[in-house]
């Protein structure tokens, strides 16, 4: 179970300012901004929830996961993960968590995973016996066989974060933060770690919360979405509910064979050509199937085929109705 | 601390396995090392190739201080290499890693790195010291000998505590470091000679400020027999004294960074 309950947190920022005399002038007395990072952050997340975090970059999504951490202290709020608060309790609650920090490596360069990860079983003091069945199961699930043997540095950036995920299962975290844990994939990668993830929170209830500038990975793991920006948290609820947030512009294509049909009330043309129309519509004004209805006297329509606008269009919609 | 032991021997290993990788890096930098210090060791010589003694001590007495200063620091270099990368750790962002993992801080810094290539300046000062050893005229008895350990083993604990400090100041700046090399790879070089010899003001100082002449100048004279004191013989001790403050200073830094997180 994590809470947490307005949490704050602001930074000291020196103001840098172009041309040599205002650096020197710098030197002796710097100008110094505050930049709220965090502005009353709450929300809690039950044990075995799987949290998708998202928001534009320099929203606060990695301070707050920083503080979910224990790395950072904030100005004002509580904060209690499983009973504790990470920031006071740091050995005891770091112990309950997984941690995967997308861009950088826990893995050592020049030796082969497998050293890495024994490693880390004695730095948890993880009894063998857990270790083994941990590391049996994750080598089948992430499927390292042979990388266990290979130096993190002869590693693929997909095989890498494979190992990255599972260092950070070995001692059996409650909880899992991802921060970014797609950035660099390939597609191939980014679904193995996906369904992983999901595999992960099913089978085990661990709970897993992970910022993601992806949408598909929103789309694919979470069934919470939290959006935050400018250190607010913006909307707090289901992807569908994230979808209904913003006005659900589809897309309307059709085939037809013969002449084309004329468009109605509450429909934009975006694109016509011989026997193909593409046409933009707000089905809250006219809902499709009296669309294609309309359409269907007209002419005779050989296929159809309706989309939502992309996840990422949507979030970016959704980012300037908030003007974040 | 059986678990700490252990863990430190395992890192050991890791990074024995990582550094075989660069073998010719490895040794380049050990054979580097030992030329340096024996560059340093020629300075002294040529010294008293001129000059038949300074300030009192002779070559083969300058020597012993020489050989205990580099054995001190050469110590506390291969155990606190971790400190000196630490200006780095910080930047990269490995130090969070760090702070999510179960084990102390300290601990798991000094371990991020280890200077095995630092061997070189060890060997240099155990051949100078067991040359010196015989030839300075010091008619060893048992507490002599406990003096020569102490002054060891608690000049690294003061060298550890300055690499510490120079760990903590990155907590706050990333700029003018260098300033505290003066202090520590200086401390080195300059303890070739007995501290006495830049006088007075420069005594005080490294007795009352930075205590390096707590374990070199003073229990040096108790070996020589210039000071039959007792006291002189544990002033190392009280010179180690100087982590606690290092350590302190540490934790405001470590302070500081949990609240700006940079």
């Amino acid at each position: 179970m994590i809470t947490l309950q307005s949490i704050h947190k602001t930074f000291r920022v020196a103001k840098r300012q172009a041309g040599f005399g205002r650096a020197v002038k710098a030197l002796f007395s710097r100008e110094y901004e505050l930049i709220h990072a965090l502005d009353d952050i709450s929300f809690s997340v039950d044990d075995g929830e799987m949290v998708g975090y998202i928001g534009p970059n320099g929203a606060g999504k990695s301070t707050t996961i920083k503080i979910m951490c224990g790395i950072l202290t904030p100005e004002s709020g509580t904060c209690d993960i499983n009973g504790r608060t990470p920031w006071k309790e740091r050995t005891a609650h770091v112990r309950d968590i997984g941690v995967v920090f997308g861009q950088r490596s826990q893995l050592w360069w020049d030796v082969p995973v497998i050293d890495s990860f024994e490693l880390i079983r004695d730095i948890y003091v993880v009894s063998e016996s857990l270790y083994r069945r941990n590391l049996d199961e994750l080598s089948a699930l992430l499927d390292l066989g042979e990388l266990l043997k290979t130096p993190a540095r002869s590693l693929s950036l997909g095989q890498r974060m494979r190992c990255e995920i599972a260092a950070s299962l070995l001692h059996s975290p409650k909880t899992l933060f991802l921060d970014e844990p797609t950035i660099g994939l390939d597609a191939v990668s980014k679904i193995a770690v996906r369904q992983f993830i999901k595999k992960l929170n099913a089978e085990h209830g661990t709970t897993v919360i992970l910022t993601t500038h992806d949408m598909q990975d929103i789309e694919a793991l979470a069934e919470r979405v939290l959006l935050i920006g400018k250190g607010k948290i913006l909307l707090d609820g289901t992807f569908a509910e994230l979808k209904n947030a913003c006005q659900s512009t589809k897309m309307l294509v059709v085939e037809y064979r013969g002449s084309a049909p004329g468009i109605c009330a509450g429909m934009t043309l975006a694109d016509a050509r011989e026997g193909r129309l593409a046409i933009t519509l707000d089905p809250s004004t006219l809902p499709i199937p009296n669309a294609i209805a309309h359409l269907a006297e007209q002419a005779e329509l050989l296929d159809v085929s309706v989309s939502g606008i992309s996840a990422e269009e949507m979030v970016a919609a959704l980012y300037k109705e908030y003007r974040i | 601390m059986q678990l700490y032991f252990n863990l430190y021997f395992k890192f050991l290993g890791m990074h024995l396995k990582g550094q075989m990788q660069y073998k010719a890096s490895f040794f380049m930098t050990a054979i580097g090392r030992f030329f340096v210090s024996f560059a340093m060791f020629l300075s002294v010589y040529f010294m008293f190739s001129r000059f038949n003694a300074v300030e009192g001590f002779t070559f083969e007495q300058a020597l012993l201080c020489f050989a205990t200063v580099h054995m001190a620091f050469s110590l506390a270099e291969m155990f606190g290499r971790g400190f000196d990368a630490f200006p780095l750790m910080l930047g990269n962002g490995e130090f969070d890693r760090v702070l999510v993992r179960p084990r102390n801080i300290i601990f798991q810094v000094l371990v991020t790195k280890m200077g095995f290539a630092r061997l070189g300046r060890l060997v240099q000062a155990a051949i100078v010291l067991c040359y010196a050893i015989p030839a300075s005229g010091v008619i060893w008895t048992w507490d002599k000998v406990l003096t020569l350990c102490l002054m060891i083993l608690c000049g690294s604990a003061v060298f550890s505590g300055l690499f510490l400090i120079y760990a903590a100041f990155s907590f706050f700046t990333v700029e003018g470091l260098d300033l505290m090399n003066i202090f520590t790879d200086g401390g080195c070089e300059f303890g070739r000679y007995p501290f006495s010899v830049y006088g007075e003001h420069v005594l005080r100082f490294l007795t009352f400020v930075i205590p390096l002449a707590l374990f070199q100048y003073y229990p040096l004279l108790y070996l020589l027999d210039r000071e039959r004191n007792p006291l002189f013989m544990f002033l190392p001790l009280i010179g180690s004294l100087f982590l606690l403050p290092s350590y302190v200073f540490f934790r405001a830094g470590l302070r500081r960074y949990k609240s700006t997180g940079s």
